[in-house]
C-alpha cells in the first residue's frame, strides 16, 4: 500500500545527511564534552559547531542559543525563567488562547505560584490583534509570550507588530516558534525578540533536540540545576548526537528555505483547491497567512478521529483536533478559542506537508479522502438532513470558488 | 489502539442505513463530545428480526453501532434490553477505557429503540 505522511506538525522524518551528522557522535565520538582531553574537546567543538548554524537560521549570535531537550523545555524556560527572575517588577504576565500547552500549563502553574495571566482572545482565523495586546498590559505586566505560527491551523500571527507594543513598553517578548523556525524565515533581529524557542524534529532534525534564543544580557532563571553546561543556564551532559543533527538540519533549513517552502506551498494549494471542492468542508485559519506545508479544515456531519483512522488504514496520515481524537475528549481549545461551533470542531482534519511528500501523493490523498467523507456521511444521521445540524451562518458557507475568499475559512 | 475486531466493524460497518418502515426507532446523544447515535429495529413475534444505525461519532462509536445491530437480531426484547455497555465492549474484544462511553451510546439507543416500540404498542 501506499505511505504519504502528512503530519508533519506531530514530526518529521529526519533529513539523510542529518542521520550522517549524527552517526559519528552514537558511535566513536561519544565523549563527554565536558572532559579535558581529546575525546571531550572534539564533542565539545561539534556542539559549539551546531549552536553556530542553529544561531545562524535565525539570525542570532552562537552565545545567545542555549539547547534544550525539546521545544516544550525551551517553552517552560522561557515563560517560568523569564517571569522568575522579573518578579520583583511585576506578577502579570500575557499569553494567547493559541499556545501550544507547554505553554499554557507554564501559565498555569505560574498561576499557581501566585502570577496573573492574561489569555488572549483570536478572532475567526486565529489571529491575534496587536492592539489587544497592548491593551491588556498592566503595570505589572512583565513578560508577553505568542506563538508564531499554530501548527494546528497554521496561521502566522503578526509577531514583529506584537513585539514593538512590548518594547514600547519595556516588555519582555518571547515568541514560540516551533512550528515556525526552520519552516518559514525566522529572524530574531528583524522580529525583534527578547527569546524565541524552537525544535529541531519540526525541520527534519532529530527529536530530543530543541532551543531557546535569549538575547545577550537577559537574566532567566533556570530550570534544570546542576554543572556548568549552557554557561550553567541549563545542567545536565549534552545530548551530543542530538544536537549535532539538530545544527545540521538548521544548516540545510537555512541553505534550502525558500526551495521547501516553494515546493511545499505548490502541493499544498492543490490539495486546499482539491478537498474545498467537496461540499460543506472549511478551511480552518488564515486563507494567506499561514505556514506553507500546513492544510487543515472542518468537514460537516462527520468526526475526526474516524476520518484519521480511515485514512490511516489507506495509509495516509494526518491529524484532527476533534474531541473524540483527544485523550481528554475535549476538542482543541484553539478551535474553539477561534469560535468554530463544537459540532462543527468534530470534524476538524488536519494535514501538514513537508519536503517527502510528491504530487502522486496529493492526487491519492484527494481521490481518498473523498471516499473516507463520502463513506463516514453514508453512516451518518446528518448529512441527508436528519436531526438538529447547526445552521452555518451563509457568511462562512463555502462555495467552490479559489481558495483565497476569506469567507470560505474560519 | 483498537483491538482488529473494532477496526472491522469500523471499516466494515453492518447494518448502516435508516428505516422506513421501522417498528421503534432511538437516539442517543453523547453528553461529552455532542456525538449521536440512531437505531432503528423491525420487530416480529416479540422478536428483533432486523437492525440499522446511522452514527456521527468516533471509530469506536461507528463499531459499537455496528456491532449493536449485529447482536440485537433475533433476539427477543427481553434478551436484546439486557445488552450493555460491558457486553458490547466485550464482543468487540475490549474498548480503550476513555471509549466505554461510546460504547454505552449504542446501548442507550438501542433501549430507547425497544421503548420506543413498545410505546408504539400500547
Ligand atoms: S463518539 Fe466521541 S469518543 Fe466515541
Amino acid at each position: 500500500m501506499r505511505k504519504c505522511y502528512f503530519d508533519h506538525a506531530a514530526t518529521n522524518p529526519l533529513h539523510p545527511q542529518v542521520f550522517d551528522a549524527m552517526i559519528p557522535f552514537l558511535k566513536e565520538d561519544f565523549g563527554n564534552p565536558m572532559s579535558v582531553y581529546d575525546l571531550g574537546i572534539r564533542a565539545k567543538m561539534a556542539i559549539e559547531n551546531a549552536r553556530t548554524q542553529v544561531a545562524s537560521l535565525i539570525n542570532a549570535k552562537p552565545s545567545e542559543i542555549i539547547f534544550t531537550s525539546s521545544g516544550a523545555e525551551a517553552n517552560n524556560f522561557a515563560l517560568r525563567g523569564i517571569a522568575l527572575a522579573r518578579q520583583n517588577e511585576g506578577k502579570h504576565i500575557i499569553v494567547s488562547k493559541m499556545e501550544h500547552h507547554s505553554i499554557l500549563n507554564s501559565a498555569r502553574f505560574l498561576e499557581k505560584m501566585g502570577f496573573a495571566v492574561t489569555y488572549l482572545p483570536v478572532d475567526k482565523y486565529g489571529l491575534i490583534d496587536p492592539d489587544i495586546v497592548k491593551k491588556s498590559i498592566t503595570k505589572e505586566t512583565t513578560l508577553i509570550s505568542i506563538i508564531h505560527a499554530s501548527s494546528e491551523v497554521g496561521i502566522i500571527e503578526p509577531i514583529k507588530e506584537i513585539a514593538m507594543v512590548a518594547k514600547e513598553k519595556g516588555i519582555i517578548f518571547h515568541t514560540d516558534a516551533v512550528a515556525a523556525a526552520g519552516n518559514i524565515s525566522v529572524d530574531v533581529k528583524e522580529l525583534n525578540v527578547d527569546l524565541l524557542s524552537m525544535a529541531a524534529h519540526q525541520f527534519y532534525g532529530p527529536k530530543g533536540a530543541g532551543a531557546l534564543y535569549v538575547r545577550e544580557g537577559l537574566r532567566i532563571v533556570p530550570l534544570i540545576y546542576g554543572g556548568i553546561q549552557e554557561n550553567g543556564r541549563r545542567a545536565g551532559t549534552e545530548n551530543v548526537p542530538a544536537i549535532v543533527g539538530m545544527g545540521k538540519a538548521a544548516e540545510l533549513a537555512k541553505a534550502e528555505l525558500s526551495a521547501r517552502m516553494g515546493s511545499v506551498k505548490k502541493l499544498r494549494d492543490r490539495l486546499v483547491d482539491g478537498i474545498l471542492k467537496v461540499e460543506n468542508v472549511y478551511l480552518t485559519g488564515h486563507p494567506t497567512d499561514r505556514l506553507p506545508g500546513h492544510a487543515s479544515f472542518c468537514v460537516e456531519y462527520i468526526e475526526g478521529e474516524a476520518m484519521l483512522l480511515l485514512l490511516a488504514a489507506r495509509g495516509i496520515y494526518s491529524a484532527s483536533g476533534s474531541a473524540c481524537s483527544s485523550k481528554a475528549l475535549k476538542a482543541s481549545p484553539v478551535l474553539l478559542a477561534m469560535g468554530i461551533p463544537a459540532s462543527l470542531a468534530q470534524g476538524s482534519i488536519v494535514f501538514t506537508l513537508g519536503t517527502d511528500n510528491s504530487d502522486d501523493d496529493i492526487k491519492y490523498l484527494l481521490n481518498e479522502f473523498l471516499q473516507v467523507i463520502t463513506r463516514l456521511r453514508e453512516i451518518s444521521p446528518y448529512a441527508k438532513g436528519w436531526g438538529v445540524w447547526r445552521k452555518v451562518d451563509n457568511v462562512f458557507r463555502k462555495s467552490n470558488g479559489p481558495f483565497y475568499k476569506p469567507q470560505e475559512c474560519w | 489502539m483498537y483491538s482488529e475486531k473494532v477496526m472491522d466493524h469500523f471499516t466494515n460497518p453492518r447494518n448502516v442505513g435508516e428505516m422506513p418502515d421501522a417498528d421503534g426507532v432511538g437516539t442517543e446523544g453523547n453528553p461529552t463530545c455532542g456525538d449521536v447515535m440512531k437505531i432503528s429495529i423491525k420487530v416480529k413475534d416479540g422478536r428483533i428480526v432486523d437492525a440499522k444505525f446511522k452514527t456521527f461519532g468516533c471509530g469506536a462509536a461507528i463499531a459499537v453501532s455496528s456491532m449493536v445491530t449485529e447482536m440485537v437480531k433475533g433476539k427477543t426484547l427481553e434478551e436484546a434490553l439486557s445488552i450493555s455497555k460491558e457486553t458490547v465492549a466485550n464482543e468487540l474484544g475490549g474498548l480503550p477505557p476513555q471509549k466505554m462511553h461510546c460504547s454505552n451510546l449504542g446501548a442507550d439507543a438501542l433501549k430507547k429503540a425497544i421503548e420506543d416500540y413498545k410505546s408504539k404498542q400500547m
